[in-house]
């Protein structure tokens, strides 16, 4: 008998920080409380997990009583907040050592919390945060642009829930995600350009 | 009802040998499933045959697959729980039984790749070798979680061949970033009692409890390229390749902290977040690592920029 009584692992979503900080929407698709809780991300899909790649700017123990790390991680649309305490001590003591800047790799889930004025913010409760060269930095971004470009692709399909979900929970124009996505790759061509353009003999006038 | 009088002879054909049957009563009993209870052909026919087993005190493998033989399947071709198939296979690796009821356990292999095969010591068969071609006959297929197998039982032939069966190629590619080392990897302690490798929890092995284990390094780890997971398990051998940290060294490391655990944490500090490609042979939910290379070259932005250019 083919039974499936293992529960399956939750996918990790890969997103820009542009578009995650842009979710405020967060659901369960079962009663039971330890059902997964989703994050809705504006281009229509289900974020319980994220894998994202950037450069970690700075660290802050934020806490009162006891350790609580926060860390800015960058990638070419914006910034990640990423928050560590005694629930998550490897990622905790990560973010304890690590010096800033340097390129980091964070599993994690999505958390939104509302703010005193009522609008809402997206952070990650990391499950890991490891230090990670520029080349998986790099494939990361062309990675999550293809990603979101799938998802945008995707956005107008009868029968796609999330995306009938966002349209409702959010008024965001989906193209941005897109034009967000092509900066994102740009930014790695400049990168490219000012690398190899240094070994290249200057053109003559 | 013509299909039914075929399943009947069958029926009367695979029990001849045990019971006095004719087709005709064999028919009626088919009949007044499917007609009456609208029972599927199938699970008719199960039920009919499981109850002249029981009339003739015998267990499924003892039976045979009925007249004529059988249908003369490729591994890959298996898609079904319980059906009586022949084989022309190479053996093409033999593990240790770890259960005195099994005879012979590994991996047969035929041109549309290669398929774990049982053999229980009550079956009585001749062993079957390493590298060498057999055609089996009468052989069962089983399904478990999705993954098939074959079990060789009492009424199995085999003949040993004198051309060789080409094995093909099953191995599975996956490819994503690897998002968790699971629990059980790093150094391990494995129960040292003769053909048993069960990794210890506690210093206990489930089957032979308090043991004086054997130090061992694997990693367990999941990729995930954002669309979906795959479960792979790195050995000794391709966990030293992988996180450059030998067995001798990682006992080393977990004497001078007095704690195994240590030897995981480093592995997971230099694997988790990294992009890998791996290539093995899928068993059961895992993926095990023949190959692996990190992908650490450039990616294609160009390709992506067309497409989104195109959006």
């Amino acid at each position: 008998m083919s039974q499936q009584n293992i529960p399956s692992r939750e996918v990790a979503r890969r997103v820009f920080a542009g578009e995650f900080n842009d979710g405020s929407y967060t659901f369960q698709e079962s009663d039971d409380e330890r059902a997964p809780l989703y994050l809705l991300l504006p281009t229509g899909e289900r974020a319980n997990r994220v894998f994202l790649v950037g450069t970690l700017t700075e660290k802050e123990d934020v806490g009162e009583d006891s350790e609580y790390w926060r860390g800015r991680i960058v990638d070419p649309t914006g910034t990640f907040f990423v928050y560590a305490g005694q629930y998550q001590p490897e990622a905790a003591s990560a973010l304890r050592e690590l010096e800033p800047p340097a390129y980091v790799a964070v599993v994690g889930k999505p958390r939104t919390y509302e703010t005193d004025d009522g609008s809402v913010n997206v952070s990650v409760r990391p499950e890991s945060i490891t230090t990670v060269d520029a080349a998986t930095r790099d494939r990361w971004v062309v990675e999550t642009a293809e990603r979101t470009l799938d998802r945008v692709e995707r956005f107008d399909d009868e029968g796609n829930e999330y995306a009938r979900m966002a349209r409702e929970r959010y008024d965001l124009p989906v193209e941005s995600y897109t034009d967000a996505a092509v900066s994102a790759l740009e930014s790695l061509d400049e990168n490219d350009e000012l690398a190899s353009g240094s070994e290249e003999p200057t053109p003559q006038a | 009802m013509a299909d039914l009088r075929t399943h009947a002879e069958e029926i009367r054909e695979q029990f001849s040998d045990h019971l006095d049957l004719t087709v005709d009563d064999v028919e009626e009993r088919l009949e007044t499933l499917v007609d009456e209870y609208r029972v599927p052909v199938d699970e008719a026919r199960r039920s009919v045959v499981n109850a002249y087993l029981d009339e003739a005190g015998l267990e499924r493998d003892e039976l045979g697959g009925g007249a004529g033989g059988n249908e003369q399947v490729l591994l890959g071709e298996i898609d079904e729980d319980e059906q009586w198939v022949d084989l022309r296979v190479k053996v093409v690796d033999l593990w240790d039984p770890g259960h005195e009821s099994i005879a012979q356990v590994g991996l047969v292999g035929d041109e549309s790749g290669t398929m774990k095969f049982v053999a229980f010591t009550t079956s009585d068969l001749s062993e079957l070798d390493e590298g060498t071609s057999y055609a089996l006959s009468n052989v069962v297929t089983d399904e478990y979680q999705g993954n098939f197998s074959v079990k060789l039982n009492r009424t199995t032939s085999i003949t040993e061949l004198d051309e060789e069966v080409e094995v093909g190629d099953d191995a599975d590619e996956v490819e994503g970033a690897l998002v968790d080392i699971q629990s059980g990897s790093g150094l391990i302690k494995r129960c040292p009692e003769e053909g048993c490798t069960r990794v210890l929890q506690n210093g206990r092995c489930s089957e032979h409890g308090q043991v004086d284990g054997e130090f061992d390094l694997r990693i367990k780890a999941v990729l995930d390229d954002g669309e979906a997971v795959h479960e792979v398990i790195f050995d000794e051998d391709a966990t030293t390749e992988l996180t450059d940290i030998s067995l001798d060294e990682a006992k080393e490391m977990a004497q001078e902290a007095l704690d195994t655990t240590v030897v995981g944490e480093e592995m997971a500090d230099r694997v988790v977040g990294r992009y890998y490609r791996v290539r093995g042979p899928t068993l059961g939910r895992y993926v095990l690592v023949d190959e692996f290379e990190q992908l650490s070259g450039p990616a294609d932005a160009e390709a992506v920029l067309i497409k989104a250019r195109s959006m």
